[in-house]
This record gives structure tokens, C-alpha cells and sequence, in this order.
């Protein structure tokens, strides 16, 4: 066998060059880039309401509580551990001894209180405040009614010991803590270097400027175009931590944004649009997501408006709808039909009333209404904003009730904020598309928007029993009570439909198989600590 | 000359302040605010946001308050060279923005116009390169091959909108070639495709109001003395010709360069752009008061400014017109 020196060359360059690569990808550092959908309006906890700026957030700030990354459960976050009082009043959280702010320094009960002072100031006018409101004086103290800030029901008792007191049992209240920012501590002794604690444009947030106190720091913010974090090594639980840092991309174009992921720009988008689920059925099922979704997808109805003041009618417009059809054919992301208007499965609770009956039953409905065949029935207008996707399952919806009930509806359309206006304020229409999204995972989201004079209600409906269980489910000694009264007010819902739910959503997105430790949640909130990328 | 541009300049000013009027009380009068949002705030919350934000005071002293902060009251503009920063140069304040929370509009449009400008300024490099060669190939070869292929290339630039012709070059240069990313602002390499795309739209009129000009001079009499005399070919189209042929298209790229420089919303939004067309429009729909004004007033300027370098560059084209 003769020597070839050209290919001995070659090879031992070869190996060379494994070496390297090989290396390389030992020493690749773990960033995963993400499709965030919007560019955040700040990163200050306290200052912002979206859900895109709440993304953001939860790798920079931690709370008392956080989530688990399965169920979301709260588990332990700057509070290692946590009492409450047997009469549901007083809540105690102890810091643990090694939770430090991103810059090195001690995180200490007092911060905690003087962030909940600074959420409440009434200047400073944070929008979601009112998260807050369970507390002792915090209402009165965000109203201007209260203006010395120790009476209210914050103290720290000494360096790790906050403890909480309530104006009644919230039992929910340790699932808010976990999965809502508007719970976060803030350093306000940085931010005070930036400004009065009252004023929003203070550049604190910036980086350089930002300290946290969550699993990632601030490395980079180009607005519009990215922002970077990078792994916080003053984070108390730094060792679970597997990524070396996090890009979240301003991705408002959902077409755009699935082209960045085709070419390998992004590991994950925050969407999918519509059109490319079955292409990805097909040629990348390891990268489709579809997950449910806490949030539900419903009509709802202006109940003093005629027809719609009469229940029957509004039971026989909710009955005449084919949910399943119109998932299959209209909105086609693996939704969930709705027939009640909790979500089923929400930590626990399914409600056990439903929206039941048949086509006869709806037009029984209608008939017994003084509308036979829908002969005689007033003109009835549905508002959706506007958008292709609304408009398309109005039209399908229109259809039904044309085919089922004999009953005309006309579609009307407005501008997101316009139509923003006309649910709030003016109520100037009679059937109105809506969405909810829970901020926490508690059966109480979707059932206390329907009380008398809550602010998001909109239908006018008003009911006494209703509102009595509502009361009583706050004071209920434990969830199973809690959960039984629930069922009831999910009946009257059943029975009333001051709201016709349609659909339960779902998150459809793609995902690079590569990414692990991620697991879908209800809330599609997931704790970044556990993220890791597989080579 | 001097006098002429000094009157127009002083002609700008009532209309920018019209401008301004106008902008601020028509959105006012359009329903949903900065803050009305999907989940409302209670109404203790709603009376603090307006607090914070002034949106309580009667709107007259909103009026008089914005227009007093929007007044120059400084003149340091060496202090532009350290980034565009009105208040610092002129004392312009354009207030915070009310969707993003911790910038101001000022701040935005220092970030956010140096982007749009380069974009632009290349893509109008790009439209003029390619617009002025078709235009005026098909000008000199009239109904040749040439000239129906440029007239065809530009009629089909001209039919088909930037929101087509972006998401396609994406396709084919960023996901099939991978020469290219499918977005970002980063390295160069991201600036060939949104220039090249917002290039193409601005160069299908170009060639075609170059094409029309062009026409028209090479018909005139001069143009036959110029040959008669014995000049070449190329001195009559490049030295005789072109001067004049190019009027149509001084005035068109007036307004165009003012809209393609302050930025394209729809480039900006296929190529994850930073510019400000973005802002411009979003603005709109965030009902973010203060940055629609100072978008719309940025915007006015630009057009005032291009709208009067159009007429002193018509002038120095064409001499049988005159500064009065």
C-alpha cells in the first residue's frame, strides 16, 4: 500500500476540523429566540397591562410566588414558604435568605412593600392596580381616599416576613400572585435614581439600567427589532437555569413571523396564521403547536335590547349555533366547542351545566318567544371588530340562525378601539363578538366579569342570585365549596345566556423540536428556568 | 432665489400650524383613547390615567399646553450631531408617547427616522437607477422591442404592490436561496431586499413619467437644431434632452421622496423594520395623540421641504421659468 501524504493531510485536517465543530457545539451558548408578537410598551411591571410585555417581564422579575412549568400551580419564588390565617385574612410569606436583586444586593420584605406603595400611588396611575385591591386600604389608597400608606394592609414585620391582610378571603389570591406580574417587586431604590417613584418615562427600564430579580437580566433592548436577556447569576435558583439568554423579536406580522421561522431565525413564533396549519400538518408536524388556551370566544348580548330581552330568544340564538361545524370549517385551529361559559378543567373545576337541547328545542324556543319561524322578530345587528377572521365566523354564525331559526341578523364592523367604546361606554349594540383571556388559572375569571356592576360585564344583565353566590363563593371554606357554588352560577349562566359562548381557544404556534423542557399550559405561560435547547 | 425661499419658508409656518390644529382635534373627536383597552380599569384607575396624562384638562389648555411645548425655544443645532434630539437643538418638546411608556416622541423619532431615511434613501437610489434607464431606453428606441419590454416591466412593477412583491422576494432570496435573512435591520446584507422591493415601486412610475417627458423634448425643435449642428447622439439625449425630459419627474419625486423617506409602513412591517412608517401608522390605532402629531407634523415638514427643493430644481431645469 503506498502513502498518500494528500489524503493523510486531508483526513487529519478532517479530524481537525470535527474537533472544532464539535466544540463549538459544546460551547454554542443556549439562546432561544422567540416570536414575541408585539413590541413591549415597557418592561416596568408596574407601568404596562399587555400580555406581550408580561412575557417579557416574567424572565426579569420573580414575585412571592411563581408557576410550576406543567400546571402552573403556585410554587415557591422569593417566599420559600407562606402561611394563612384560618379566617382567610392574613397572609405571611417568608423571604428566602438568599434572594438578591440582579445587581447583588439583598431583597428584603420592605422592597416588596414599598413596590405595592408605588403600584398604588394614585400618580402614578398603574392600570392594573386593582389586582391589588384585596388588600386592606389598597383601594381606598389608590383613590386618594387614604393617603398614609402604613394603614394599609402591607407590612413587613422584618427583613424575610411580609405579611398581607385582606378585606375578605380571596382564595384565589396565591394564583394571582403567581401568574400575575402586577404582584412583582420592583427596585424602587434603583428607580428613584432615575426619577420620582410616581413618573412612568423615567428610563429605568432601559438596559444598563434595569435591575431584576428574575432567572435572566437585561442585556439589549433595540426597539422594534429585539430584545436580549442574558442568564442573571445573582438569581437565587441560578443553577436551574439552562438557557444562556432569551430573544424575544417584536413579530406583529404573523405571516412575516412564520417566514422567520422557516429560515431558522426564530425557535418559536407567538402565532401561526391559519392558512398554514394543514402545510404544517404536513410537512413539519414536529414543529405545529395547538394547545388549549384559557380563554373563551363569545357573543354577548345587550339584554335590554329587543329581542334580546326576552331569554328565550337568547337561548335559541346560543342553541342554533354548530359549534363543531364552525370549528371544523371556519376557525380550523383544534378549538374547543363551548356549551357553558367556564372553561372545563380550570385548576380543577368543570362546570356541569351546558348549553342542551336540539334544533326543535330552539325554535320551541323562539316560537314560544312570539316569533314562530322567526316571523315577526325584531332586527338584530351583531358588532364585531374588524377583522377577517371575525368576520368570518360571523357570516357562518349568520348563516346558521338564516337556516335554523329563520331569524335575519345584519353584521356591523368598527375599529378595535371604536369597538372598544361601544362595549364600554355607549352599550349602542345588541349582539357583540368578545373574547376573555384569564390573567390566572381560577374558575373565578370567567364567572365574576358577570356580577352586577363589574366593569367588564357590558350586557346590562343583572341577577340577584347570581351575586349572592358570587359573595358566598369568597367566603366559602375551601375549594369544594367554592367549586359547588361555582356550579351554580354556571347554571344560571346556561339558563339566562346573557353571553352565548362559542368556542374555548387554543394557542397555535410552531415550535423547533430542539426546544425542551416546555410543556403547554392553560395560561401559555412558561417559567423560562426550565427551557433548555437540544443540540 | 434667497428672498423666494425665504418667503415660502415663512408661508410653511401657518400651514404646519394648521396642520397641527387640525390633527389635534380631529382625533380627539374619534371614539376610544390611549387607554381604553379589551379589560376595562375601574373608574378610580381611569381618573388617575387621565391625571397622569392631562387628559382631564379641558381640552383648549391640552391645545395651548401642546403647542407651547412644540415651540422652538432653543438653537444649539450643533447638538444634532450627536443624534437627532429636537428638545436638545431646538427646545422642541414632542412629549412622551402614550403607548410607550418609558420613551418619548422625541426619542422615537431619533431612533426610528435615521432608519427610514437610509431605507428610503436607497430605495429611492435604487427607483431613480432603474426608473431613469427604462425610461429613457424606451424614450430613444420608441416602439422597439425595447421599449415594450420596459413599458411592460414597469406597468407590472406598477400593478403589483409592494405587499406582493416582499413576501415573494422573501420566499425565493431568504427560504429558498438563504442569501439573504427574511427579516431584521441588522448587517447589510439586510438592506438589499426592502430597498430593492421598495425601489422597484418607486422606479415603474419614474421610468414611466421619464419615458412621457422624454418624448415630448425629443420632439421639439432645439432637439433638431442640436442634431442639425452635428452633436452626437448621446450629448443630445444626456446634455439636450434629458434636462428637460426630466420635469415630469422632478415633480413626482417631490412628494414621493417625502413619503419614502419618513418611512413605509408596509415595507417596515413585511422586513421587521425599526422605521418610523410603522409608528406612523400604529400610531393611529393606538390612539397614541402624541405620536400621531408628531409623526404627521415630522411628515408636513418633509413635504413642505421636498415640495420647495422641487420648485427651485424646476427652475434650474427649466429656464423658461422664473423665481417671482
Amino acid at each position: 500500500m503506498r502513502f498518500r501524504p494528500r489524503s493523510a493531510l486531508l483526513s487529519v485536517l478532517c479530524l481537525l476540523l470535527t474537533g472544532v465543530t464539535a466544540a463549538a457545539a459544546v460551547a454554542k451558548p443556549q439562546i432561544w429566540r422567540v416570536g414575541n408578537g408585539v413590541e413591549p410598551e415597557d418592561l416596568d411591571p408596574q407601568a404596562v397591562s399587555g400580555v406581550g410585555e408580561q412575557k417579557v417581564i416574567m424572565g426579569l422579575f420573580e414575585g412571592l410566588l411563581t408557576e410550576d412549568p406543567h400546571d402552573l400551580h403556585p410554587v415557591p419564588g422569593v417566599a420559600e414558604a407562606w402561611e394563612v390565617s384560618a379566617d382567610g385574612l392574613v397572609y405571611t410569606f417568608h423571604l428566602r435568605a438568599n434572594a438578591r436583586w440582579s445587581d447583588g444586593t439583598p431583597l428584603t420584605a420592605a422592597d416588596f412593600v414599598a413596590s405595592y406603595q408605588r403600584m398604588l400611588t394614585p400618580k402614578f396611575a398603574a392600570e392594573y392596580s386593582y389586582l391589588l385591591w384585596f388588600v386592606v386600604g389598597a383601594e381606598e389608597f389608590n383613590a386618594g381616599r387614604l393617603t398614609d400608606f402604613t394603614q394599609t394592609g402591607f407590612k413587613a414585620v422584618d427583613a424575610r416576613t411580609l405579611q398581607v391582610t385582606l378585606n375578605h378571603p380571596t382564595p384565589y389570591l396565591l394564583k394571582i400572585i403567581a401568574s400575575h406580574i402586577a404582584w412583582d417587586v420592583v427596585p424602587t431604590r434603583v428607580i428613584a435614581k432615575f426619577g420620582p417613584l410616581d413618573r412612568k418615562q423615567t428610563g429605568w427600564t432601559r438596559a444598563g439600567n434595569l435591575v431584576g430579580n428574575g432567572p435572566f437580566v437585561l442585556k439589549e433592548w433595540l426597539p422594534n427589532q429585539k430584545i436580549v436577556l442574558a442568564r442573571n447569576p445573582n438569581y437565587w435558583d441560578a443553577a436551574t437555569v439552562k438557557l444562556d439568554g432569551i430573544e424575544f423579536y417584536p413579530t406583529e406580522d404573523i405571516a412575516t413571523e412564520e417566514r422567520m421561522f422557516r429560515t431558522g431565525q426564530l425557535d418559536k413564533t407567538n402565532e401561526l396564521p391559519v392558512a398554514k396549519i394543514d402545510t404544517y400538518r404536513k410537512d413539519y408536524p414536529d414543529a405545529l403547536h395547538i394547545e388549549p388556551w384559557l380563554g373563551l370566544y363569545f357573543y354577548r348580548c345587550n339584554v335590554t335590547r329587543p329581542p334580546l330581552t326576552d331569554k328565550r330568544v337568547r337561548q335559541a340564538l346560543a342553541l342554533a349555533i354548530d359549534r363543531e361545524s364552525l370549528i371544523k370549517n371556519v376557525v380550523r385551529g383544534d378549538e374547543q366547542p363551548a356549551y357553558a361559559v367556564s372553561y372545563p378543567g380550570t385548576a380543577g373545576y368543570t362546570p356541569t351545566a351546558r348549553l342542551t337541547g336540539d334544533l326543535a328545542k330552539a325554535r320551541q324556543l323562539l316560537a314560544d318567544a312570539g316569533y314562530p319561524g322567526g316571523r315577526g322578530c325584531p332586527a338584530i345587528e351583531l358588532l364585531y371588530n374588524t377583522s377577517q377572521n371575525h368576520r368570518a365566523v360571523a357570516e357562518a354564525i349568520q348563516a346558521m340562525w338564516r337556516k335554523n331559526l329563520g331569524v335575519e341578523v345584519s353584521l356591523v364592523n368598527q375599529e378595535w378601539r371604536v369597538y372598544l367604546d361601544t362595549q364600554h361606554k355607549t352599550h349602542d349594540f345588541q349582539l357583540e363578538r368578545s373574547g376573555w383571556i384569564a390573567d390566572y388559572l381560577d374558575p373565578h375569571v370567567f364567572l365574576e366579569i358577570w356580577t352586577t356592576g363589574n366593569g367588564n360585564n357590558d350586557t346590562l344583565w343583572s341577577n340577584a342570585a347570581y351575586d349572592r353566590l358570587g359573595q358566598s363563593a369568597l367566603a366559602a371554606k375551601d375549594d369544594t365549596e367554592r367549586y359547588a357554588l361555582y356550579q351554580q352560577m354556571d347554571a344560571i349562566l346556561v339558563d339566562e345566556c346573557p353571553v352565548i359562548p362559542i368556542y374555548y381557544y387554543t394557542r397555535v404556534y410552531a415550535m423547533s423540536p430542539k426546544v425542551k423542557g416546555y410543556w403547554p399550559t392553560l395560561l401559555d405561560n412558561h417559567p423560562y428556568k426550565y427551557i433548555w435547547l437540544e443540540n | 432665489m434667497l428672498r423666494f425661499i425665504a418667503r415660502r419658508f415663512l408661508e410653511a409656518i401657518p400651514v404646519i400650524f394648521v396642520i397641527i390644529t387640525m390633527t389635534f382635534f380631529m382625533q380627539r373627536f374619534v371614539p376610544g383613547g390611549p387607554f381604553t383597552a379589551e379589560k376595562s380599569v375601574p373608574p378610580e384607575i381611569q381618573r388617575n390615567l387621565d391625571a397622569y396624562y392631562h387628559l382631564n384638562d379641558p381640552l383648549w389648555k391640552q391645545y395651548t399646553d401642546y403647542l407651547w411645548d412644540l415651540c422652538p425655544k432653543a438653537f444649539h443645532p450643533g447638538a444634532l450631531r450627536h443624534g437627532f434630539d429636537l428638545k436638545a437643538a431646538f427646545g422642541i418638546d414632542l412629549r412622551p408617547s402614550f403607548k410607550y411608556a418609558n420613551r418619548t416622541v422625541n426619542e422615537i423619532i431619533a431612533d426610528k427616522l435615521p432608519v427610514s431615511l437610509e431605507l428610503g434613501g436607497l430605495a429611492l437610489g435604487v427607483a431613480l437607477i432603474l426608473g431613469l434607464t427604462a425610461g429613457i431606453l424606451a424614450a430613444i428606441r420608441k416602439n422597439s422591442w425595447l421599449d415594450y419590454l420596459c413599458s411592460s416591466v414597469s406597468m407590472t412593477g406598477l400593478c403589483v404592490p409592494t405587499f406582493v412583491l416582499g413576501p415573494l422576494a422573501v420566499l425565493a432570496f431568504a427560504i429558498h436561496f438563504h442569501w439573504f435573512s427574511a427579516s431584521g435591520w441588522y448587517t447589510w446584507q439586510d438592506r438589499v431586499l426592502p430597498a430593492l422591493v421598495l425601489g422597484i415601486a418607486y422606479a415603474a412610475p419614474i421610468a414611466r413619467l421619464t419615458r412621457g417627458g422624454m418624448l415630448e423634448v425629443l420632439s421639439q425643435d432645439y432637439i433638431r437644431t442640436a442634431r442639425a449642428k452635428g452633436a452626437s447622439e448621446t450629448r443630445v439625449i444626456l446634455r439636450h434632452a434629458l434636462r428637460g425630459g426630466l420635469l415630469p419627474v422632478v415633480s413626482f419625486l417631490g412628494p414621493a421622496s417625502a413619503g419614502v423617506l419618513t418611512g413605509s409602513f408596509v415595507i417596515e412591517t413585511i422586513f421587521q423594520i425599526p422605521g418610523l412608517g410603522r409608528e406612523f401608522v400604529n400610531s393611529a390605532f393606538n390612539r397614541d395623540y402624541m405620536l400621531v402629531l408628531g409623526t404627521v407634523t415630522l411628515y408636513a415638514v418633509f413635504i413642505i421641504f421636498f415640495n420647495l427643493a422641487v420648485d427651485v430644481l424646476q427652475v434650474w431645469l427649466n429656464p423658461k421659468l422664473q423665481f417671482e
